[in-house]
């Protein structure tokens, strides 16, 4: 069964009088439990795809199904729905609340699903250990470094263990060891819980994980390979 | 429901981002509830003194004449004294004080000056419950009696008189068959007022020897009663208009004063103005706080859309925020505004300044009446209009593209 299918998409930006090609004709399927790497230089469309998937941004045309739902012609609030319930995100940039501490943003998304706060602070201090974050957990966002805010920001994504996890160049902050050790969990993740992860990058230490890389080129896939993974 | 501890939490925590514009955004709510209130305070106090004072210098809360008497205060327009359907009312308990009077105008003479006065005989005995007259001798003493028949006038009209107590004065008026009627009285008291104009316009002597000198035994012009709050005379005025029946006037101090009494009216109104017009001003504050904070937080505004929290909550997280501002401002302002007033419960002295205020009727002592429901509606309108103010930035927040707002520099 297909988690992740898209059916043809397009999405083109307009800056002024110019029309910039963010997806041409993008067609692609990701089964449960796959472990994919988007791939492509700046501008490829790999963040543009991510946001068609998750629920962020509409396509111009063409389909976006999720767990056998078509989401693309969702109003706002079920969009919200399905991306607070199915879907966890590592965003590029900007990826934690600046008021509240480390746990608490591993605890957000828990929190706004109405999960009782007894049993998100089990769920938070095991996530918190596995992603070696232990210590930490009263600090907020700007007494952390970019390393530790990235696995703050990954553990949030895990942490209510949805379906699908959206990753956007998760590791394009991290120092060496940093990146591996991210990699590692989410490997760790994806075999535990069958956890499906869509991860845009062009770090080439995170393509050695992906047992499928697609890449991209000017808003098109390009090749669509097979891996051994890790 | 479960949406609103993570909503204060996360409002509370953004307000502390920034310190100083939180304070001084604290400090302009507050000061505006203290000005909403202490203002108010004063602005009742000043109001209700006029109107006691006004109450007392004769009118009483409510009174009864002849239905010509008002419009003709002649010596015929009398009535007879109260019938015994209206004493069981006048002696009811939800009236504190009434009394009767003889009322004419008159011609008041010395050896060397006269005026034009109103003559009034009174029954010391209950007039002193009504009017101020029996309290503020200067010099003598009130009235003995109604059979009395000294006069007592004011400190102002002995001096234009050029007269002094235990000399004789001259009242001339008419009686019933329109001849003159004049009679010598001796000074026997001189009252001060609040006004040069009471001090040189009302002379009294007792009821009886009015009613002897004018030729009108038992007869009198008027009946004033005080109930226990003049803002609070309905009751009385039906109970006393429904025993006097048809043939006799009754009005209340609103009818008798209408400066005073629309003036009350109009207070509540007065009172609404005044706290908006002072929202106003503190509420461009609060809007430009409010954008000022969405405007900076765009970035995570977009984070949280994007994780699937609902527009919906965002929005309530703006107006939480505003509420708490609106909040500890307001009780703050409270605060302050109940510290501030409470220290004057013994009234504040203008005697300093009070030459010109006693011209016009004033108090010269003042006393700030701070009202649970002044107090209420001052904070109601902050909060309310608070929030209706705050919607728009919170609104604009909660309609932020996820995209955009999270890849916004
Ligand atoms: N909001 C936008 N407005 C205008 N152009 C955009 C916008 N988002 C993306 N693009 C353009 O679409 C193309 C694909 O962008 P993106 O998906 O972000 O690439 P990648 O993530 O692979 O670097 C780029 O040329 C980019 O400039
Ligand atoms: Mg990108």
């Amino acid at each position: 069964m297909s988690d992740i299918q898209c059916v043809d998409l397009c999405r083109t930006f307009y800056q002024g009088d110019t029309a910039v090609t963010g997806l041409d004709h993008v067609s692609i399927d990701i089964k449960k439990g796959e472990f994919v790497c988007l791939v492509a230089p700046s501008g490829g469309g790999k963040t543009t795809l991510l946001n068609a998937i998750g629920g962020l941004d509409k396509p111009d045309a063409g389909e976006v199904w999720i767990a056998g739902k078509r989401i693309d012609n969702l109003g706002k609030s079920a969009l919200a729905e399905m991306r607070l319930n199915n879907i966890g995100f590592v965003f590029q940039a900007y990826n934690l609340i600046p008021v509240l501490t480390a746990r608490e943003n591993i605890e957000f998304v828990m929190e706004v699903q109405g999960i009782p706060a007894a049993d998100r602070h089990i769920r938070s201090a095991a996530i918190l250990a596995e992603v070696g974050l232990e210590g930490l957990e009263d600090r907020r966002p700007a007494k952390m470094s970019g390393g530790q805010q990235q696995r703050v920001a990954v553990a949030r994504a895990i942490v209510a263990e949805p379906e699908i996890v959206l990753a956007d160049e998760p590791t394009a902050n991290l120092d060496s060891s940093s990146a591996e050790q991210l990699m590692d969990l989410f490997v760790a993740l994806n075999k535990k819980h069958n956890t499906t992860f869509v991860i845009a990058t062009h770090d080439q230490r995170v393509m050695e994980y992906a047992r499928r890389i697609v890449k991209m080129l000017d808003g098109r896939i390009d090749q669509d390979i097979p891996q051994v993974g890790r | 429901m479960k949406m609103i501890a993570i909503v204060s939490r996360l409002a509370w925590r953004n307000l502390w981002r920034n310190h100083r514009r939180t304070l001084i955004m604290l400090v302009t709510i507050a000061v505006g509830i203290w000005a909403m209130i202490f203002m108010t305070a004063l602005m009742r106090g000043m109001v209700n003194e006029m109107v006691r004072d006004a109450v007392r210098v004769l009118p009483g809360h409510v009174q009864i004449h002849h239905p010509a008497y008002l419009d003709d205060p002649n010596i015929v327009n009398s009535i007879a004294a109260p019938d015994e359907k209206l004493l069981e009312v006048l002696n009811g308990p939800d009236i504190v004080a009434w009394t009767t009077r003889v009322r004419v105008p008159a011609v008041v003479s010395s050896a060397r000056e006269s005026r034009s006065v109103t003559f009034l005989g009174v029954d010391p005995a209950t007039e002193a419950a009504v009017s101020f007259v029996a309290g503020d001798i200067v010099q003598g003493g009130f009235l003995e009696n109604g059979d009395d028949d000294g006069i007592i006038v004011g400190r102002k009209l002995l001096e234009t008189l050029e007269t002094d107590m235990g000399k004789r004065v001259v009242i001339m008026t008419q009686d019933p068959d329109n001849e003159i009627a004049d009679r010598g009285f001796r000074i026997t008291g001189v009252f001060d007022a609040n006004t040069d104009a009471l001090e040189e316009g009302y002379v009294f002597t007792g009821v009886k020897a009015a009613q002897g000198f004018l030729g009108i035994p038992d007869r009198i012009h008027e009946v004033a009663i005080v109930g226990s709050d003049f803002r609070q005379i309905d009751g009385i005025y039906k109970a006393i208009a429904d025993a006097t029946g048809p043939d006799f006037s009754v009005l209340s101090w609103t009818e008798l004063n209408r400066y005073l009494g629309t003036l009350l009216g109009v207070m509540d109104g007065f009172v609404l103005i005044w706290f908006v017009v002072v929202f106003l001003a503190l509420s461009f504050g609060l809007v430009n706080t409010l954008v000022m904070a969405v405007f900076e937080r765009v970035r995570e505004i977009g984070l949280m859309l994007a994780l699937g929290v609902k527009p919906m909550i965002i929005l309530s997280q703006i107006i939480a925020e505003s509420l708490w501002l609106l909040g500890i401002g307001a009780l703050t302002g409270n605060l302050i505004a109940w510290l501030t007033i409470r220290p004057l419960r013994e009234g504040i002295d203008l005697s300093s300044y009070a030459d010109g205020m006693e011209m016009f009727g004033y108090s010269t002592t003042l006393y700030p009446e701070m009202t649970m429901g002044d107090v209420v509606t001052a904070n109601l309108v902050v909060l309310s209009l608070g929030i209706i103010a705050s919607l728009s930035p919170a609104i604009r927040a909660s309609r932020y593209q996820p995209v955009e707002a999270l890849t916004k520099v």
